[in-house]
């Protein structure tokens, strides 16, 4: 527990510091949501009924911005066989490594997705649904992140080949997130959405701890 | 300690060797030769358990691979695995602490290797020897029996080759083992292994 805690510490402050991980993700997501409505022309009203699902293509692409730095500098700089030869087993290195992703990327995502939704023209009566919906769907996309990230490893152009990887991963996050801000939109209650949303993020959890350590020891090997 | 039996190693489709045999014993250091590419490297990320051997044996005395991965060795190789965007000390740590050092471990390794001066710094500001010893560091202050190097010394200065003699004399007499591959002698009574004959 020690040592997990210690790796932790780590991927929070690398994620944090020198690259600016959070903020760039931020401004790319935010760059993304203001030139929609500019590139669609001036009518807001028509926006309207796809703003869910555009600010949830945008929270995708931004998310999948920082993940090279997750697997992929550590695997160059040989500290992922350090890690290799910790106390903890590789499964649960995968999962803090994917928790902290979350929580310094998705994180200030969630935050600043409230502000994008308006931007696209959802009632701000929405908003804390929008943050809600977003900080769910970012621990998915931090979870089947990771295992697209792992399975890059080692290959050139690694950062294009985790969006290739990742992105149809990213479908299903996707489309129940709009759907969760589109039934709002329509006066229904969210939750069902929200449900499938939360189910996705159990199947990822299930699945790439030890998926993404299965793929980082064929990379070392 | 270890018993190797009957490896071979392949990368690809090249076979490294066949048939390889050592025994490292409590106290014993073996400095492994060989020419560029005849597998030190691979035999070493073999025991470590990086790669899968294609036939043969790895057997620590005692404990399964995988314990003695997670407890009982210590692995340097040419990637020192140190952030340069990151201060030495904040590096020193992680990589310490990931494996199992107290905060005294880490400051008997601080003092032994002299690093205080350069833990301010940040890492990418060291030079190649300077980084090998905060690499180095991680060995001092997590006790751990099997110490796997991969030409330790290549980048340190006279001064400092001999004081890692010291070091290593010192964990070969507290009954550790060392198997390092190597082009130099090692600073250290030593049993030499030629791999690809």
């Amino acid at each position: 527990m020690r040592a997990l805690l210690i790796l932790w510490r780590r991927e929070l402050a690398l994620a944090w510091g020198g690259g600016g991980g959070p903020l760039l993700a931020c401004g790319f997501f935010l760059c993304l949501t203001a030139l929609v409505p500019l590139a669609a022309g001036g009518d807001p009203a028509g926006l309207r009924p796809v703003a869910g699902g555009i600010a949830w293509l945008a929270l995708a692409l931004s998310s999948i911005l920082s993940l090279e730095r997750l697997f992929e500098r550590d695997f160059e700089d040989g500290a992922l066989d350090l890690i290799a030869l910790g106390p903890a087993p590789p499964e649960l290195a995968v999962v803090v490594k994917a928790l902290a992703q979350w929580l310094a990327v998705g994180g200030p995502l969630a935050l600043t997705a409230p502000l994008a939704a308006i931007t696209l023209g959802l009632p701000p009566a929405h908003a804390p649904l929008v943050a809600l919906s977003a900080l769910i769907g970012g621990l998915g996309f931090a979870l089947t992140g990771a295992l697209g990230a792992a399975l890059a490893l080692g290959s050139k152009r690694g950062g294009l080949l985790i969006a290739v990887v990742v992105l149809p991963l990213f479908i299903p996050p996707v489309v129940f997130g709009a759907g969760a801000l589109e039934r709002a939109a329509n006066g229904m209650s969210p939750a069902p959405a929200l449900a499938f949303l939360a189910a996705y993020v159990l199947f990822a959890a299930v699945v790439t701890p030890f998926a993404g350590a299965a793929a980082i020891r064929n990379a070392q090997g | 300690m270890l018993t190797v039996s009957g490896l071979t190693l392949t990368r690809g489709e090249r076979v490294l060797f066949r048939g390889f045999d050592l025994a490292l014993a409590s106290g014993e250091a073996v400095a492994l030769t060989g020419a560029n590419g005849a597998g030190k490297t691979s035999l070493l990320r073999a025991l470590a358990g990086f790669l899968r051997p294609e036939a043969g044996s790895i057997a620590f005395a005692d404990v399964d691979p995988a314990e003695a991965r997670a407890k009982h060795i210590h692995w340097l190789g040419h990637l020192d695995g140190l952030k340069g965007a990151r201060r030495a000390r904040e590096e020193l740590g992680f990589q310490a602490e990931w494996l199992g050092a107290d905060a005294a471990g880490i400051a008997a390794a601080i003092d032994v290797l002299a690093l205080e001066p350069l833990l301010d710094l940040e890492v990418r500001k060291l030079s190649a020897g300077q980084r090998r010893r905060l690499a180095f560091a991680r060995l001092i202050a997590t006790p751990r029996p099997i110490w796997l190097l991969d030409e330790p010394f290549a980048p340190l200065d006279a001064r400092w080759r001999a004081a890692l003699g010291l070091i290593m004399q010192a964990h070969l007499e507290k009954g550790g083992a060392i198997l390092a591959a190597v082009h130099d002698p090692l600073p250290v009574p030593a049993r030499a292994v030629e791999i690809g004959r």
